[in-house]
């Protein structure tokens, strides 16, 4: 029988100090980054206008580049797309500017012709315009903040209802760091943050959540079974228990996210890279983060709740037997 | 049950019969018939074009911005047709925003100079010496000849007519008529009357009808150019915007007018819908310029009792009004006893063309075709090279009990299309991707379950005992571990864009999913496999 961690005694809590810096270690750089530089944001956010071209061989970036120099569009970002001949143009808008709503219509319009004159007509094809004006993007930022908000609130409110609030305490902590490091991680690798991936974001913190939740349910499960046994060995058992499943789950959710990552295009690479990381960091947080603090917060506030009454009472879930 | 949800969800992905509506190369449209699975994809998968439109302030302030947006909204639903797509997708958003969704356009440009144009309403004395249909058999007769002369003729001058007619009659299969089974070269040759045996006469002069799935195929004919030298002079054909029900049959009016128009919109200064106190009759009171009421004043003392068709961007707006007497700087159009909406609708169509509302692209998305296809063609491969990856894990890791996982995992892929399906939900490229990615997730709750029994049976239990005690412990880690992930994905629902919806709505139809595959099929999977073997054995887990 084929089995991973078959029975492992891994003494997980000791490492914590490792697994501490480590995580300090990591976000530090890409974080003072983010402080410095800000976030890459798309236009979906910023207001702007993108096109995205496969153009003819023998036409590089430079040549686009030359070729908007003397247009309005002289600062107009532009950047391969996947492969050599796909480019993409972006023309974000000054947010300081005074922008009337036309603007993001005309640099379409200016692109095209300018394309059309210097490599004509039949030289490129346009395979995707977004056009979005400020005002758009303002209210997508808006929508997204209270989109983050309010599924931070409600993701508390059910760890407040379902578990004992040292164990809430912790699963937040852990899901702080996987917000913390994969925001390093975009910054570090200066992902383009569109609202796809935003949504990347959200489901990691879904994703890592999943994984601490089913280590604390062992824990809850263990603190009655082994009464006896001090909390410190009843963590370790509980996450040496629940290892070969967070193992698995990561395993067949990675073998997903890379061949999104690899397979599925350009469009939706920054999704697949942020899901990836996402899976690796909240696996890691699930397995060296969530309990030390969960045994942290024991430590300072020790209490009966932990193994009191609260924590048993799974709606139907109490298996007697 | 597992069989009547799999019977379900097969109803639901089985291809069907769509009808689509789509536009020839020279701008006419035809009805094709297409056979596809019925999933709906997002305009970033089939290439298409998503506007929002707002009111243009750059030139000052609009006055009633609420109206302006309503009379934009009539402009662009009147030019529904125009777009050329099977489901064009029109409608306002919040009390400022237009959104238009066409899937399928492949130039941009066109749709937003439809979208943006102005509108133009024209006021048109009916056919009152039913001149045109006198004119129907010369008009017949220049058809067949047409049709008889030189067919290569013809057919340089308008290709694609006379293929749309081949091709929408071949598709509409219908007895009654002999152009069903001809073939090209003698179609029109063949025809009773082109024209006269598709049009019934309608109840006012100038008036007549052509059944609504004939719709299509009679405005290609009434636009060869052959038709339209062989028009009585001074004679326009306008089709009515909707079509209307007799005797249960949708019919598609088409009027015979003037060329000329007695008044145009820029007269026009306002219009409102009222009750008759006195009639109790839905009525609409419009107001002229003061040199419009001049030029109305004589117009309408001429045409008296003559009919005047309302049309709107090229479309015959309701039943044209009877006048009834000379009208000067206002008057009213009496509509009988219909709903107050209805009077309204009319007003605002008035207005649509008096008041030409201006707007602005604050939103635009436009992604061309092949790069959608390529879209779905690189999710496919994700999705496969996944799903194999998870398989082999899978088989690798838990053996028999691991094929349990594959069968099951392929309920849950059926279970998540039917679903999309059944829900009407719209599959985008992050959707797609959500998909790839539930595909991880999927197997988690059976892990969960596999990881449980092998732990009970270490404790030494029968297999039976451990199966049951593995389900029944790991249902709560399964459920909390799930609830989180929900919630989230209800949120981006509630927040997101067409494509980012997408992402939600099949992360959480993949959630439901995987528990009902894992705590309906997997379960009765492992108790078939357990009872074939009478010797309670080892499991192979």
């Amino acid at each position: 029988m084929f089995r991973l961690f078959d029975d492992a005694k891994y003494d997980v809590l000791a490492v914590w100090r490792i697994a501490a810096i480590a995580a300090v270690v990591f976000m530090l750089p890409g974080l003072s980054l983010l402080l410095f530089r800000g976030l890459n944001t798309s236009i979906e956010f910023t207001g702007g206008t993108l096109i995205q071209l496969s153009a003819s061989e023998g036409i590089e970036t430079a040549d686009i580049r030359s070729a908007l120099a003397p247009t309005e569009l002289d600062g107009a970002e532009i950047q391969t797309f996947g492969a050599p001949d796909e480019f993409v143009v972006r023309a974000r808008l000054d947010s300081d500017e005074e922008v009337s709503e036309a603007t993001t219509q005309r640099t379409g319009v200016v692109l095209d012709s300018v394309l059309t004159a210097v490599f004509g007509a039949d030289s490129y094809e346009i395979q995707r315009t977004e056009a979005i004006s400020p005002k758009v993007g303002g209210e997508l930022r808006t929508r997204v903040q209270q989109a983050l908000f309010l599924a931070f609130g409600a993701i508390f409110v059910v760890i407040w209802f379902r578990y004992e609030w040292r164990f809430g305490l912790a699963a937040v902590a852990a899901t702080v760091h996987d917000i913390l490091t994969t925001l390093a991680f975009i910054s570090l690798v200066n992902l383009e943050v569109s609202l796809v991936v935003v949504a990347g974001l959200l489901t990691i913190i879904g994703y890592s959540l999943n994984d601490t939740i089913v280590t604390f349910d062992r824990v809850r499960e263990n603190l009655k079974k082994y009464k006896r046994k001090s909390i410190y060995e009843i963590l370790n058992r509980s996450i040496n228990e629940t290892l070969p499943r967070t193992v698995l789950t990561s395993g067949t959710t990675l073998a997903a996210t890379l061949a999104l990552l690899f397979l599925a295009g350009q469009s939706i690479s920054g999704f697949a890279a942020v899901m990836t990381f996402g899976v690796l960091t909240g696996t890691f947080s699930s397995i060296f983060i969530a309990s030390p603090i969960l045994l942290a917060i024991e430590r300072r506030w020790p209490g009966e709740d932990v193994r009191g009454a609260k924590t048993i009472s799974q709606a139907g879930a109490t298996v007697v037997r | 049950m597992i069989a009547g949800l799999i019977g379900l969800s097969i109803f639901f992905l089985i291809p069907r019969n769509v009808t689509q509506r789509v536009r020839a190369v020279d701008g006419t449209m035809k009805d094709t018939l297409v056979r596809r699975v019925p999933i709906n994809l997002g305009l970033d998968l089939r290439g298409g074009i998503y506007l929002a439109l707002e009111l243009d302030e750059s030139q000052g302030r609009v006055q009633d911005p609420e109206d302006a947006i309503d009379r934009a909204l009539t402009v662009i639903r009147t030019r529904i047709d125009e777009f050329g797509v099977t489901e064009p997708l029109i409608q306002k958003v919040g009390s400022d925003r237009i959104v238009v969704q066409l899937a399928g356009i492949d130039d941009p440009g066109r749709a937003k100079q439809i979208v943006q144009r102005s509108a133009y309403l024209e006021w048109r004395i009916t056919d009152m010496d039913q001149r045109f249909r006198e004119a129907l058999p010369a008009i017949d007769g220049a058809l067949r000849r047409a049709g008889v002369r030189a067919a290569p003729g013809v057919e340089a001058a308008t290709p694609s007519a006379v293929e749309q007619l081949l091709g929408a009659d071949s598709q509409t299969t219908v007895a009654d008529t002999t152009l069903a089974d001809a073939d090209s070269s003698d179609v029109l040759e063949d025809g009773p009357g082109h024209l006269s045996s598709y049009l019934f006469a309608g109840q006012i002069p100038g008036e007549f009808h052509v059944e609504e799935e004939r719709y299509l195929q009679v405005d290609s004919i009434i636009r060869l150019d052959v038709t339209e030298r062989a028009l009585p002079r001074g004679i326009e054909l306008f089709w009515g915007l909707e079509p209307v029900s007799m005797g249960g049959r949708p019919y598609r009016p088409l009027y015979a007018v003037e060329d000329r128009a007695v008044i145009t919109g820029e007269y026009l200064t306002d219009a409102s819908a009222t009750i008759d106190p006195g009639t109790r009759s839905a009525i609409v009171r419009f107001e002229l310029t003061r040199r419009g009421g001049r030029i109305f004043g004589r117009e309408s003392a001429e045409h008296v009792e003559d009919y005047m068709a309302i049309i709107l961007d090229g479309r015959v707006h309701r039943q044209p009004p009877i006048i009834r007497s000379r009208i000067g700087r206002s008057g009213q159009i009496e509509l009988g006893s219909v709903a107050l909406q209805e009077a309204q609708d009319l007003a605002l169509v008035l207005r649509a063309g008096a008041l030409p509302a201006r707007l602005s692209i604050v939103d635009e998305r436009a992604v061309g075709p092949s790069l959608g296809h390529d879209s779905i063609e690189q999710g496919t491969r994700a999705a496969i090279v996944a799903a194999v990856l998870v398989l082999v894990v899978m088989a690798v890791y838990y053996k028999k009990a691991g094929l349990l996982a594959i069968a099951a995992l392929l309920f849950y892929v059926t279970f998540t299309l039917a679903g999309l399906a059944s829900f009407g939900a719209t599959l985008t490229l992050p959707g797609l991707a959500g998909f790839v990615l539930s595909l991880g997730l999927a197997v988690d709750a059976n892990v969960l379950i596999f990881e449980r029994i092998r732990e009970e049976l270490r404790m030494d239990k029968t297999p039976r005992s451990a199966v049951d005690a593995g389900f029944q412990n790991a249902m709560p880690a399964i459920i909390d571990a799930n609830v989180t992930t929900v919630l989230t994905a209800a949120f981006l629902f509630q927040f997101g864009t067409q494509a980012v919806r997408g992402f939600a709505v099949t992360l959480i139809i993949g959630i439901v999913a995987s528990l009902i595959t894992a705590v309906f099929v997997t379960r009765t999977f492992c108790l078939i496999w357990l009872q074939r073997r009478t010797v309670t054995q080892e499991l192979s887990i």
